[in-house]
């Protein structure tokens, strides 16, 4: 099995996502089963292939300078579980874990 | 007249000219039949009549001004009232790209996709159901409940345009928008009998579009033939400077003719009709590609030798960039959020308790082939394969014009029939992830039937660009064959 238990924990502290013990054992076996399958990959050879991050030849268009309208603060904070005074309210972080 | 939305698109625009019919008639039809149905089917999430009305009455207006007043018409699309996939947003209309992480989030504004059609006239009616976020083939991994095939109600619609496809198969929308990042329009349009078309990568606009993979993620639609899809190809396609993957090529006039076949070379990949696939599959897409011949195509047989390598690249690259485009649900700025002392198990159980367990095992795996020490065995390899795959279709496409292939494996299969297996769903997107991969566009429309009488779709696709020569081949197909007029009986 390629995935300890371990690294699934630490996976999931990365990933900010709270597991209950039974959901990481159960991605300890399915994380395991996909790279396993995916492991298929390690033997083309690729040693002269380049890396495809875009099947576009991006040029990184630069936009126009210029003022245009946007959303107002308001409507950007209307969907926040939690607002002050034009912000996004959350718990204390400097004195937390977080 | 009879009833309305037994009218194909072009049908009900043509009469929405000749002012034999309202958008608000149809636009009252449509509902009347989603709200005698979908109890069933569950295809929709939120239904939006009010606003549909409104924008119906607005089309009538627009129609009867240019009939008393001449001029250029209104685009076809004027007046159609459409299901939108759940992952585009629309301006003051619910969208939780089926998760619970983003329930009773209200968009401040509208997709590029969905706006361009609106300013076209086009009617919405409602959000159709997708697997969350996008990722899976069944809609089962939607956290508001499956979509059930209109077909036979205890199959799934595929997905994750599920809610778009089974919308369209009842007969309750002509058109419904859908995205597709690894088939996600096309494997639905095959298991419900409809046509799909996933556009080329950066034909339209990704703006408003919940993002899944970013270098995968496409905009199209589905309805009940390749005619009915060229209105809302041609209002949607084309550069939007919101999104600086958009190209700037000009989107063509999809212009329809039954005799566009004379001369078009069609490849048929030896690597798509493996063991495992369903007999009745193979038949009908094989049957086919005689009627492609019959109407004055060569066929000749092809080779895409990665083929087999599509799937571990797809999901490698798919949940990577997952991990980092769902980053941004954290309970802060939109979506319900849990409580906690400090912001950091904030994320933990936000995250952890509104996410579902396909879209946490994605963002999982990407996490994990992303992590340092891994990165270059998993993503790096995952990127330099699949330009082996991206070659392979650029060699094809030196010698045909278009390739023709299954879409599927199987026809749809049973709610539940995956278990909690997901390597075992991943292998149903074989046939399509490797057009998402490619950035080519790529058609999806029925063929046949299986002896359960669940429809078997058939998949062609064309160079980067390609699209109109997808929907005129699909059209002269569909001008000799009758599979697209095939209706469930509901």
């Amino acid at each position: 099995m390629p995935l300890t238990l371990e690294e699934v924990r630490h996976i999931a502290k990365l990933a900010r996502l709270r597991l209950s013990p039974d959901e990481e054992q159960r991605y300890q076996e399915q994380l395991s089963d996909i790279l396993d399958y995916a492991a298929r990959l390690q033997s083309v050879d690729t040693g002269h292939i380049a890396p495809t991050a875009s099947v576009l030849q991006l040029d990184a268009p630069l936009a126009d300078d210029e003022p245009r309208p946007c959303l107002p603060p308001e409507a950007l904070l209307a969907n926040a579980p939690e607002a002050d005074r034009g912000m996004f309210k959350v718990p204390p972080i400097l004195d937390g874990a977080g | 007249m009879a009833d309305p939305t037994e009218l194909s698109l072009l049908e009900a625009a043509s009469a929405l000219r000749a002012g034999q019919l309202s958008s608000l008639e149809l636009t009252d039809a449509v509902l009347s039949r989603i709200d005698a149905l979908d109890g069933r089917l569950h295809a929709f999430l939120h239904l939006t009549p009010d606003n549909a009305r409104r924008q119906a009455e607005a089309a009538d207006h627009r129609l009867a001004a240019w009939r008393k007043q001449g001029g250029d018409p209104p685009p076809w699309i004027c007046g159609i009232p459409a299901g939108v996939k759940d992952v585009l947003c629309v301006a003051g209309i619910p969208t939780t790209a089926g998760s619970r992480i983003l329930e009773g989030f209200q968009p401040p504004y509208t997709a590029t996709s969905v706006d361009r059609l609106l300013q076209a006239g086009m009617v919405v009616v409602g959000k159709t159901n997708t697997d969350e976020f996008a990722m899976g083939s069944s809609t089962e991994n939607s956290a508001y409940g499956v979509t059930h095939n209109p077909w036979r109600l205890d199959r799934v619609p595929g997905g994750s345009s599920g809610g778009s496809a089974a919308a369209v198969a009842a007969g309750m929308v002509p058109l419904a928008l859908g995205t597709d990042t690894g088939g996600s329009i096309r494997q639905p349009a095959a298991f419900c009998g409809v046509t799909g078309l996933k556009t080329s990568y950066g034909r339209v606009s990704r703006y408003g579009l919940i993002a899944y993979a970013s270098s995968l993620d496409t905009v199209g639609a589905l309805a009940r033939s390749a005619a009915d899809l060229v209105p809302a190809f041609e209002s949607m396609a084309g550069h939007d400077p919101l999104d600086s993957t958009t190209v700037s090529e000009p989107v063509p006039s999809v212009g329809l003719n039954g005799r566009a076949l004379k001369g078009v070379r069609i490849g048929v990949p030896q690597e798509y009709f493996i063991e495992g696939i369903q007999p009745a599959v193979e038949q009908c897409v094989r049957r086919a590609i005689e009627v492609f011949w019959s109407l004055g195509a060569t066929v000749v047989d092809l080779q895409l030798p990665h083929t087999d390598l599509a799937l571990p690249v797809y999901y490698l690259l798919a949940p990577s960039e997952a991990s980092a485009n769902l980053a941004r649900f954290d309970g802060v700025r939109y979506g319900p959020r849990r409580r906690a002392a400090t912001l950091m198990e904030e994320y933990l159980e936000t995250r952890g308790a509104l996410f579902g367990p396909e879209v946490k095992r994605r963002i999982m795996l990407g996490t994990y082939a992303l992590s340092a020490g891994y990165y270059e065995a998993y993503y790096g390899q995952a990127q330099k394969v699949r330009t082996l795959i991206k070659q392979d279709f650029d060699q094809a496409f030196e010698q045909v014009d278009l390739i023709a292939c299954p879409v599927t494996p199987t026809t749809a299969f049973p709610i539940g029939g995956h278990g909690d297996d997901p390597l075992s769903m991943y292998l149903e997107d074989v046939f399509t992830l490797p057009a998402n991969l490619a950035g080519v566009p790529g058609i999806a429309f029925p063929v046949g039937f299986d002896d359960e009488g669940l429809p078997v779709g058939m998949q062609l696709n064309a160079p980067h660009l390609g699209e109109a020569a997808l929907l005129q081949a699909a059209h002269a197909f569909q001008s000799v064959t009758s599979w697209h007029k095939e209706r469930p009986d509901l």
